[in-house]
């Protein structure tokens, strides 16, 4: 059993993250719930609707189209970019010029704010004037994002992939610069190949990471708004509406506040359970190889 | 303080007292008789206590939406269900 520990001091260095978190989450969280059981016709005049809204949506055919999107967006993407970011960050350079150079190109479109990567990105793919799309009509292949669901989609989840790719790579890459060589030598003195290697030293030291990466990309991109909605703007027709799409439409652009709010708490209870399974799985994965490691 | 923008309920208002006594609870709880160590329950995984009471609090927000979802009897059955589930998590997880 471990020993209780006597000194609790610390805890009041957690006091003012607390308060933070108090003012900029918990209260505008409480206020949702207080809106998610009432309607509201502006004027700050509210009236009890109870569980009405709650009902009214888990029946919706829109809030489960969105949804299913919104989930079915974030498989593509994790299933992309966490395989693609590991295959890149095992291919980097570990030593020598191109580090430099490799490290820098992948942080470059982590820097480009999310409407300027939709505004380039829906500039790129327009027939008319973007080089994608103009290139892809001159070759005569199909593409029009703005009419065709497909096109769309495949438009976005690129976008996504050139956006994001790199943060899975640099975490990924810092997870591989930390294991020491001492661990390949003894591989290459046990005849280890390529595979066993990835397998038994560079996957189980790289597991933290990717939970991080992992939850990272999930939670980004189960929330995603500002990309689609400048490239797209949940169009064609509802093809690329996603949940955080319908929700602003929903709280204002109809200012239905009570419906809105009861979709916020559904969404946010659907992240919050995702990312806690995602988690505990992963992190109980980690200690199982550790223990059966050491 | 003018409180009025949170649209503040009694159901609501009673909901939240009821998450801070849970909180309190369980902090005079571990005070009076420390053992929230992690332990491993029957899913195969660590828990603490504090753990274990997320877990219920979030288990029991899903059985609501699935009972408003799929069941038409009063949502006073879910809390029933949600309470019992509660425990079964605190004994075995």
């Amino acid at each position: 059993m471990i020993a209780k520990q006597v000194n609790q001091k610390a805890w009041f260095m957690v006091l003012p993250v607390f308060l933070v978190v108090a003012v900029s989450a918990i209260i505008p969280l409480m206020t949702v719930v207080n809106y998610s059981v009432q309607d509201t016709f502006g004027n700050n005049q509210f009236f009890w609707v109870g569980m009405d809204w709650f009902r009214d949506l888990l029946a919706s055919d829109r809030f489960h189209d969105a949804f299913l999107r919104q989930i079915s967006f974030s498989a593509i993407i994790l299933a992309i970019e966490i395989p693609l970011g590991i295959a890149i960050a095992l291919a980097m350079p570990k030593k020598g010029w191109g580090v430099p150079v490799c490290l820098i190109s992948m942080a470059l479109p982590l820097l480009i704010p999310w409407n300027v990567v939709g505004t380039i990105w829906q500039i790129f793919g327009r027939v008319d004037i973007g080089l994608l799309g103009h290139t892809l009509a001159a070759m005569g292949i199909d593409y029009n994002y703005t009419q065709d669901p497909v096109a769309a989609w495949i438009t976005i989840i690129i976008m996504d992939v050139w956006h994001w790719t790199s943060l899975v790579v640099l975490l990924c890459y810092a997870g591989l610069c930390s294991i020491p060589d001492a661990y390949y030598q003894a591989a290459k003195i046990d005849g280890a190949s390529r595979i066993s290697v990835f397998r038994y030293i560079q996957l189980p030291k790289m597991q933290r990471v990717l939970l991080i990466a992992v939850l990272l990309r999930f939670m980004d991109s189960f929330m995603i708004y500002t990309e689609p909605f400048v490239i797209t703007g949940g169009g064609p027709g509802n093809s690329t509406t996603f949940m955080s799409i319908d929700l602003v439409k929903m709280a204002i652009g109809q200012f239905d506040l009570g419906p809105a709010a009861a979709m916020s708490l559904i969404y946010f209870l659907v992240i919050l359970l995702l990312s806690w399974v995602f988690f505990t799985v992963m992190s109980n994965i980690g200690e199982e190889s550790s223990n059966g490691g050491s | 303080m003018d409180l009025s923008w949170m649209a503040w309920t009694k159901p609501t208002a009673t909901f939240f007292i009821i998450i801070l006594c849970l909180l309190v609870t369980m902090t005079i709880w571990e005070i009076k008789i420390p053992g929230g160590a992690p332990r491993l329950g029957i899913l195969r995984f660590e828990t603490t206590r504090g753990d274990r009471l997320f877990v219920s609090l979030l288990g029991s927000a899903f059985i609501h939406i699935f009972w408003l979802a799929f069941i038409s009897l009063s949502l006073w059955w879910a809390l029933v269900v949600a309470c019992i589930y509660a425990i079964c998590v605190f004994i075995w997880v």
